[in-house]
């Protein structure tokens, strides 16, 4: 197989805007047993309707496209453009196997939830959401709008590009997602995503113990030393800090997150009642 | 509730139950949630200011893969409508929404697991290359989301009125609801842990702890962080030696993994 042949692209631009549109709804049949199987079949039907004329192609080719599938929804573009181009090929008469299909289909997978997750999940949507929430929170509508435009045309963005690059790069994209382009993405988005994430731990974590450890009158003016206090000359948000440590602790430990917040909210009540906590 | 605004809620929390497993919009997320129910029901900004809140401590509430996570759709709209109609505080807001949060993930793995009929149907007409059937089972699945979240919200809005809400949430002692304002406080750690587990790097850490730190001393908006965070993060990538020097050494070990993959597919 020649890697660097060109494939003749036998797509409309009907076709691609079909399958960007598909693309959009990717988890829709979301389900436990094959997640988005019957989405990468619905995706590749623009292809197989354009490339196969004979049923039985047709069918063969659903069939092998409507199996397990899973990659962060917005970095999905790639691997349906990728499939997309080594079907068209096939389709020409170029010599691939099925089982390359798969295997380039399986292999993306990881890398790209690898790199999807942590830019989508862990910093463009907390970074967008606690911005707007900050806003928000002043009763400015400013804060939602914000959040789902910048949001949405980033992830437009990159599931139109995401496609086309998959459709025009053929086997070459696999080289260029292996390389270092995916990697330098990743380990820049975990550095922003890891440094916002510090600061919120610091910035919008309440815990207060008013709990008084001493309580001196020096010249007629008392002064009261709570816990607070002390931890605070210490280091701002040590509480923060160490609760948020816990929680990861714990979720490693595969304790669920709402059972999680249930014994938090028990905490609140408890220390409210006692009156540690205010 | 008139019946016009009953028709929009049902709508709108229709959408949100498919925001809510498309992950696209994020029509699911409280913060937009929140605000076009509280559009719907005549008071916006209360609307706003309760997304806000909700995702804050909804913030790294996240479904990675196949593990599900608090339910922040339902938990949502239900709160909006109950918290506007009810006449009741944020706060108040924030302790109906959690346990909803916490049914609605129930409902969510039900319907997730309930979606498997639509793969398997699909499976039938895919041995017909019946390419229409098979678009329609796909989107049709959508309908099973969306009504886990608009049924039991509409039902909420129609049967909930606004002396039942306030019965209920004054017969609360003043212990618990002051235990959840202070609990609001700290829930957000849970949010946070999922998503720095997530993104857990052992060498990259330092900057969470550098991040930490500085919001501790600094009083910066948080756009000015964002800002601080990227030139880190463009600089970190720049310097990083794995990247930056011994080009041909680092694009070798690249390639390296290149032939590895290219060599089974030979084998293949």
């Amino acid at each position: 197989m020649e890697e660097n042949k060109k494939i003749k692209n036998q797509l409309t631009k009907k076709d691609i805007f079909q399958t960007f549109i598909f693309s959009n709804f990717q988890q829709a049949s979301f389900n436990y047993e094959r997640i988005h199987a019957l989405a990468f079949c619905v995706d590749m039907i623009p292809t197989i309707k354009r490339v196969y004329k004979k049923k039985e192609d047709q069918i063969t080719a659903l069939k092998r496209h409507n199996t397990f599938f899973n990659v962060t929804p917005a970095f999905c573009g790639p691997v349906i453009g990728l499939t997309s181009a080594l079907e068209q090929a096939k389709s020409q008469g170029e010599d691939i196997d099925i089982s390359t299909i798969n295997s380039l289909k399986v292999g993306l997978m990881g890398p790209l939830c690898g790199v999807g997750d942590p830019v989508m999940w862990g910093t463009l949507r907390p970074i967008l959401a606690a911005l707007g929430a900050t806003l928000a929170l002043q009763g400015s509508w400013l804060g939602p709008v914000i959040f789902f435009l910048v949001f949405n045309i980033v992830r437009l963005g990159i599931k139109w590009y995401g496609l086309k690059l998959g459709l025009s790069e053929g086997m070459s994209l696999v080289q260029e997602l292996s390389g270092n382009f995916l990697k330098k993405l990743t380990e820049g988005a975990t550095v922003l995503g890891l440094f916002i994430m510090g600061v919120l731990v610091n910035k919008w974590t309440t815990i207060n113990v008013p709990l008084v450890v001493s309580k001196t009158t020096f010249n007629g003016k008392t002064t009261i030393t709570t816990v607070q206090n002390i931890l605070d000359q210490l280091c701002p948000g040590l509480l923060s800090l160490g609760l948020t440590l816990l929680m990861m602790y714990l979720l490693k430990k595969r304790v669920s997150p709402i059972l999680l917040i249930f014994i938090l909210f028990g905490v609140g009540i408890l220390g409210y009642a006692i009156g540690i906590l205010k | 509730m008139s019946t016009f605004q009953i028709i929009l809620v049902f709508l709108w929390s229709s959408i949100v139950g498919c925001g809510s497993v498309l992950d696209e919009w994020q029509t699911h997320r409280p913060l937009i949630a929140c605000s076009v129910m509280g559009l719907i029901l005549g008071d916006p900004i209360k609307g706003v200011v309760l997304g806000g809140t909700l995702e804050l401590i909804a913030l790294g509430w996240m479904n990675v893969g196949a593990a599900q996570s608090p339910d922040s759709a339902l938990a949502s709209t239900i709160s909006t409508i109950l918290v506007i109609v009810g006449h009741q505080s944020i706060t108040k807001g924030i302790a109906i929404a959690l346990p909803v949060a916490a049914a609605g993930q129930v409902l969510t793995v039900l319907a997730r697991t309930f979606t498997v009929v639509f793969q398997h149907a699909s499976d039938k007409e895919v041995e017909k290359a019946n390419f229409r059937a098979i678009e329609w089972l796909h989107f049709s699945a959508l309908i099973v989301q969306a009504f886990r979240v608009s049924i039991p919200t509409t039902l909420v809005a129609v049967f909930v009125s606004p002396v039942m809400v306030q019965n209920a949430l004054n017969s609360l002692p003043e212990v618990v609801t002051g235990g959840l304002a202070v609990a609001g406080g700290f829930i957000v750690t849970v949010g946070y842990a999922m998503i720095l587990n997530m993104m857990y790097v052992k060498y990259l850490m330092p900057f969470f702890y550098l991040g930490f730190v500085l919001s501790g001393y600094l009083k910066l908006s948080l756009l000015a962080f964002g800002a601080v965070g990227l030139i880190l993060a463009l600089i970190y990538v720049q310097l990083d030696p794995q990247f930056s020097k011994d080009k041909v050494q680092s694009s070798s070990a690249g390639t390296a993994s290149d032939t590895e993959l290219s060599e089974d597919e030979l084998e293949d």
